[in-house]
C-alpha cells in the first residue's frame, strides 16, 4: 500500500499500534496524514532531550500558574495540575465547517426544546418525546414553568463532547448544558502551545481561540434585563474547595468583572446586591458557576450554603439575569438526549448535521432486557451525571460491577441508559521518548446570546492512561491543545 | 471592592509580614546565641517566643534546631512560617482574579519552596540560608505587588494589612525589649551589650537605616526613638500609622465610603501621639503603658475596619 514513516519517523513511532480505532495522526497503513505531516516532522527532527525539556518547561509553566484542579475523594493532596500533553490535535477547516454547522444546528434546537417544554410543551403533547420522560428527569424544574427568559435565552454557554467514530466521523455523545467546565484550560494549553512549538504554530495557520473571555462577556451583556444599559456582570463561584476554582478566577480576571460567592450576595425586594467596601451594589447578570440544587436555599436544596436565598425571586422578578438558567439540565439528561434528533427534525425541520451515538433508553422493556443480558459489551451511564462518575464500562467491568448495575437498573429503570462501547479515534500523545496512541473526544465551547458563536477549536481531552477510555479530568485524564486549521 | 475579597487582602498581606518577622526574629536571635557569653539559649528563646506574641507549643524543649525547625516548618503551629505562608497563599487563591498573575506565581512558587524537599535539606544544611530565601521570596512579592498591580482599593487594603501588622509587631517587639535596653542582662560587657541593641535594630532591618540618622553609636534611647517615632524610616511605628492613614485616606478616594468618624479618630488619635510626644516624654513617663496602648488602639483600628468595610450588617447598609 505505502513504504510506512521515513526512518527517523520509524524510531518516534517505535511500537505504535493501529487498528481499527481511527487513527488522528496516521492512515490504516501507517503512512502520517497529510496536515499532521509538518508536525511530525518537526518532532522526528528534534533530540529526545530538546523534546524533554520543552515538556518540562511547559509543566513548570502549569504548576506555578497554579492551573490546577480538585480531585474528590482522594486525600492526599487535592489539588493537582491538570495533566497536558505536548502534541496538538488537529483539525482541518473542512472537518471543522461541519462540527460548527452541526453545533450550532443542535444547540438552536436544544435552547427551542427548553422554551417549550417551560412554556406550553408542544413537543410533548404531540408526542414526539413521552412527557413523563421529562416529567421524571430529576433536573426539570417546575419552578420554571411559564417564567419569561431574557431574549429566550436558556443556554448561552454550552460545551458539548464529540467523539470520531471508526469511519472518521464526529458524533455527539453528550451535551453539557449545566455548568459546562474546561474553557481555562483551552485558554492556557494554547498560551503554553504557543510558547513551547512557536515554529510550528506559525507554519500552521491555526484559527485564534484567545477571544472566548470577550465573547463570553457580550454574551452575558447582550442578556441584562431590560433598562440596565451598564450592567453590573459578576461570576457565581461555589468557593475555592470547587474543582474548577481556577477556571472562576480566570474567567473573572479575563473579562474583568468580579467573583462573587454566595456570601457575598444579598436580596432586598426582590434585587440582588453585592457586599462591598462601598456599601450594597446592584447585580444585573449572574454568570453562574453553581448547580440549580445549590443556587438558592429558598427554592431549591435548603441545606445549601453556596447560593443566595432569594436569587430565584428576583430572577422570576426579571430584576437579575441568571445564566445558564436554571433547570437546563432536563436537557442534558442522557436519556433526553436520545432524542435530540427528533428535536432538531420537530423545531427547525431539518436533517441533524452530526449524528447521535446509539443510545438503549431502559424503560422500554424489550431495550432493557438486551442491555441486561449483555452488559459486559455496552457502556451503562446514570442519566443525570457528569464527569464519569456513575458509570459502567462493561468490558472493563467485573462481574460484582456488572451485579450491582444490573440491580440498580432494575430498581430505577428511568435512572439509566445504555450505549455500545465504542471504539472512539486516538491521537499521538509523547509517553516517554516516543509516540503512543491514547483515545481523545473534543469539547468545542459554544456561546449563545444575539446569536450562536463557535470559537474554533475546543478542549480535546485525552484517556492517558494506556487503553483507557475515560478522559474527565477527574478520572485521571489530560488535555491537548486543538488546532483548527486555516 | 468586593467586601470579601477586601478582608482576603488585607489578610494576605498581613499573613505574609507576619511570616517576615518571624523569620527575621528567628535568624538575629540564633545570631545572637552565637556569642555564649550573653544569656542562655532559653532564655533568648523565651524573649523571642515572647515578641512572637507569646504563641502556644513553642515551650523550650533544650534542642535549638528542633525548635528552630518547629518555628519554621510545624504547619499546625500559628506561629510558623509554613502556616503564615499557606494563609497568606489561600487568602490569596481566594481572590485570584484581584491580583496579577505575577504576584500569584511569587506567592505560589514561595509556598512550593517552602513546603518542597529541598527547603528541608537547606534547613538541615544552613539555618541562614534557608531563612533568607524566604525573606527573597516575600521580598520578591512585595516589590512585583507594587509593580504589576493597579494601585487602587485593592492595594490599598494590602498597604493596611502590611503596616497594621508591623505597627503590632514591633510595639510587641519593643515591648518585650525595653526592660531590658535599660537594665541590660549583663551591664559589665559592653561587647555583648552592643549585639543585643545591634540585634533588635536588625529584627526591624533597621540598623543600617539608623545609622544613617545617628551613626554606629548605638543607644537603648536613640534606639527607641528612631523605632518608633522616626516618620522617614518604613519600619518605625510612626512611619506604619502614617500609612495606615494615608491608605484609609486612598481607599475613600479609589471609590469606597467614607470612613465613620470613629475610625477616622482612632488612626488620628495613634497618629497625633506619635507626631506630638517627644522621646524625652516617652522616657520619662511609664514606656511599657506607651507601648501598649500603641498595641491596644492597633487592635481597635483592626477592628473597625473590619466592621466598617467587610462585615457590616445589612440594615445599616440599606439605610445609607
Amino acid at each position: 500500500m505505502n513504504a510506512g514513516p521515513p526512518l527517523e519517523l520509524e524510531t518516534l513511532f517505535g511500537e505504535y499500534p493501529l487498528d481499527q480505532a481511527f487513527d488522528e495522526m496516521r492512515e490504516p497503513g501507517g503512512e502520517v496524514r497529510a496536515h499532521y505531516r509538518a508536525l511530525a516532522e518537526t518532532l522526528a527532527g528534534l533530540p529526545h532531550e530538546e523534546l524533554q525539556r520543552r515538556k518540562q518547561s511547559a509543566d513548570l509553566s502549569f504548576l506555578t500558574q497554579g492551573i490546577t484542579f480538585t480531585v474528590y475523594g482522594r486525600d492526599e493532596g487535592t489539588e493537582r495540575i491538570f495533566p497536558y500533553d505536548l502534541l496538538p490535535r488537529l483539525i482541518t477547516a473542512q472537518e471543522w465547517t461541519r462540527i460548527e454547522r452541526g453545533l450550532t444546528q443542535r444547540i438552536t434546537a436544544l435552547n427551542l426544546f427548553l422554551r417549550d417544554v417551560y412554556s406550553e410543551a408542544k413537543i410533548l403533547n404531540d408526542r414526539v418525546i413521552p412527557s413523563e420522560l421529562v416529567y421524571s428527569c430529576k433536573h426539570y424544574r417546575r419552578q420554571m414553568r411559564g417564567l419569561q427568559v431574557p431574549r429566550n435565552i436558556y443556554i448561552a454557554v454550552v460545551g458539548s463532547d464529540l467523539l470520531r467514530l471508526n469511519s472518521g466521523e464526529f458524533v455527539v455523545l453528550e451535551d453539557n448544558l449545566r455548568v459546562p467546565s474546561g474553557v481555562s484550560y483551552m485558554l492556557t494549553n494554547r498560551r503554553v502551545m504557543k510558547r513551547t512549538f512557536p515554529e510550528v504554530f506559525s507554519s500552521y495557520g491555526v484559527r485564534p481561540i484567545e477571544l472566548y473571555p470577550q465573547l463570553l462577556l457580550s454574551t452575558l451583556r447582550s442578556l441584562a434585563p431590560e433598562g440596565r444599559s451598564e450592567p453590573n456582570i459578576v461570576l457565581l463561584t461555589p468557593g475555592v474547595f470547587n474543582s474548577a476554582y481556577f477556571e472562576h478566577t480566570y474567567l473573572a480576571r479575563q473579562m474583568g468583572i468580579d467573583l462573587v460567592e454566595g456570601r457575598d450576595l444579598v436580596t432586598h425586594d426582590n434585587i440582588v446586591y453585592m457586599r462591598t467596601t462601598d456599601g450594597l451594589k446592584r447585580v444585573d447578570v449572574i454568570y453562574r458557576r453553581v448547580d440549580d440544587d445549590f443556587s438558592d436555599p429558598l427554592v431549591f436544596r435548603a441545606d445549601s450554603s453556596l447560593g443566595c436565598a432569594g436569587l430565584f425571586n428576583a430572577y422570576r422578578a426579571g430584576n437579575v439575569t441568571v445564566t445558564n438558567a436554571f433547570g437546563t439540565g432536563l436537557a442534558d439528561d442522557k436519556a433526553v438526549y436520545a432524542y435530540v434528533p427528533q428535536m432538531i427534525k420537530y423545531y427547525l425541520d431539518e436533517e441533524p448535521v452530526l449524528s447521535n451515538v446509539e443510545t438503549y433508553l431502559l424503560g422500554d422493556v424489550k431495550q432493557r432486557q438486551h442491555v441486561l443480558a449483555n452488559l459486559d459489551k455496552l457502556v451503562v451511564k446514570a442519566v443525570g451525571e457528569s464527569g464519569g462518575y456513575g458509570m459502567l464500562i462493561g468490558p472493563h467491568s467485573t462481574a460484582k460491577q456488572r451485579e450491582e448495575f444490573a440491580r440498580a437498573i432494575e430498581a430505577n429503570p428511568r435512572n439509566y441508559i445504555a450505549q455500545p462501547t465504542l471504539d472512539f479515534s486516538r491521537a499521538p500523545c509523547l509517553i516517554g521518548n516516543q509516540l503512543e496512541p491514547r483515545h481523545v473526544d473534543l469539547r468545542p465551547y459554544i456561546l449563545f446570546g444575539d446569536k450562536v458563536n463557535i470559537v474554533p477549536g475546543g478542549l480535546t481531552r485525552v484517556a492517558l492512561e494506556k487503553g483507557s477510555l475515560v478522559v474527565n479530568s477527574s478520572q485521571g485524564g489530560g488535555s491537548k491543545d486543538t488546532w483548527v486549521l486555516e | 471592592m468586593l467586601s470579601r475579597v477586601a478582608d482576603s487582602l488585607y489578610w494576605m498581606s498581613r499573613y505574609l509580614e507576619r511570616a517576615e518577622n518571624t523569620v527575621r526574629q528567628l535568624d538575629v536571635t540564633m545570631g545572637l546565641m552565637l556569642d555564649t557569653g550573653g544569656a542562655s539559649e532559653e532564655t533568648r528563646w523565651q524573649r523571642l517566643v515572647a515578641s512572637l506574641g507569646k504563641p502556644e507549643g513553642l515551650e523550650w524543649d533544650g534542642d535549638l534546631e528542633s525548635m528552630a525547625r518547629r518555628l519554621v516548618f510545624d504547619n499546625l503551629n500559628h506561629a510558623a512560617i509554613t502556616f503564615c505562608i499557606n494563609g497568606a497563599r489561600e487568602n490569596a487563591r481566594q481572590v485570584r482574579e484581584e491580583i496579577s498573575t505575577e504576584q500569584w506565581q511569587r506567592l505560589n512558587r514561595l509556598f512550593h519552596q517552602i513546603h518542597s524537599q529541598q527547603a528541608q535539606d537547606q534547613f538541615a544544611s544552613s539555618i541562614g540560608d534557608a531563612l533568607s530565601s524566604v525573606i527573597d521570596g516575600i521580598h520578591l512579592f512585595k516589590g512585583v505587588s507594587d509593580t504589576t498591580m493597579i494601585h487602587g482599593e485593592g492595594w490599598q487594603f494590602i498597604r493596611l494589612g502590611r503596616y497594621l501588622e508591623r505597627a503590632y509587631a514591633t510595639a510587641t517587639l519593643l515591648e518585650v525589649y525595653q526592660p531590658e535596653l535599660f537594665h541590660p542582662l549583663l551591664r559589665e560587657h559592653a561587647g555583648y551589650q552592643y549585639l543585643e541593641l545591634v540585634g533588635l535594630l536588625r529584627c526591624c532591618t533597621s540598623f543600617e537605616a539608623y545609622c544613617q540618622v545617628y551613626t554606629a553609636d548605638v543607644s537603648p534611647d536613640r534606639i527607641l526613638e528612631f523605632l518608633l517615632l522616626n516618620r522617614d524610616f518604613p519600619h518605625a511605628i510612626r512611619y506604619c500609622v502614617d500609612s495606615i492613614r494615608d491608605a484609609i485616606e486612598s481607599i475613600r478616594h479609589a471609590g469606597g465610603r467614607r470612613p465613620p468618624e470613629e475610625l477616622t479618630a482612632g488612626i488620628g488619635r495613634l497618629h497625633a501621639m506619635l507626631e506630638y510626644t517627644t522621646i524625652g516624654e516617652v522616657l520619662n513617663g511609664d514606656t511599657a503603658a506607651f507601648l501598649h496602648t500603641i498595641r491596644e488602639q492597633c487592635l481597635r483600628i483592626h477592628e473597625l475596619i473590619y466592621r466598617y468595610y467587610v462585615h457590616y450588617s445589612i440594615q445599616s447598609a440599606l439605610a445609607s
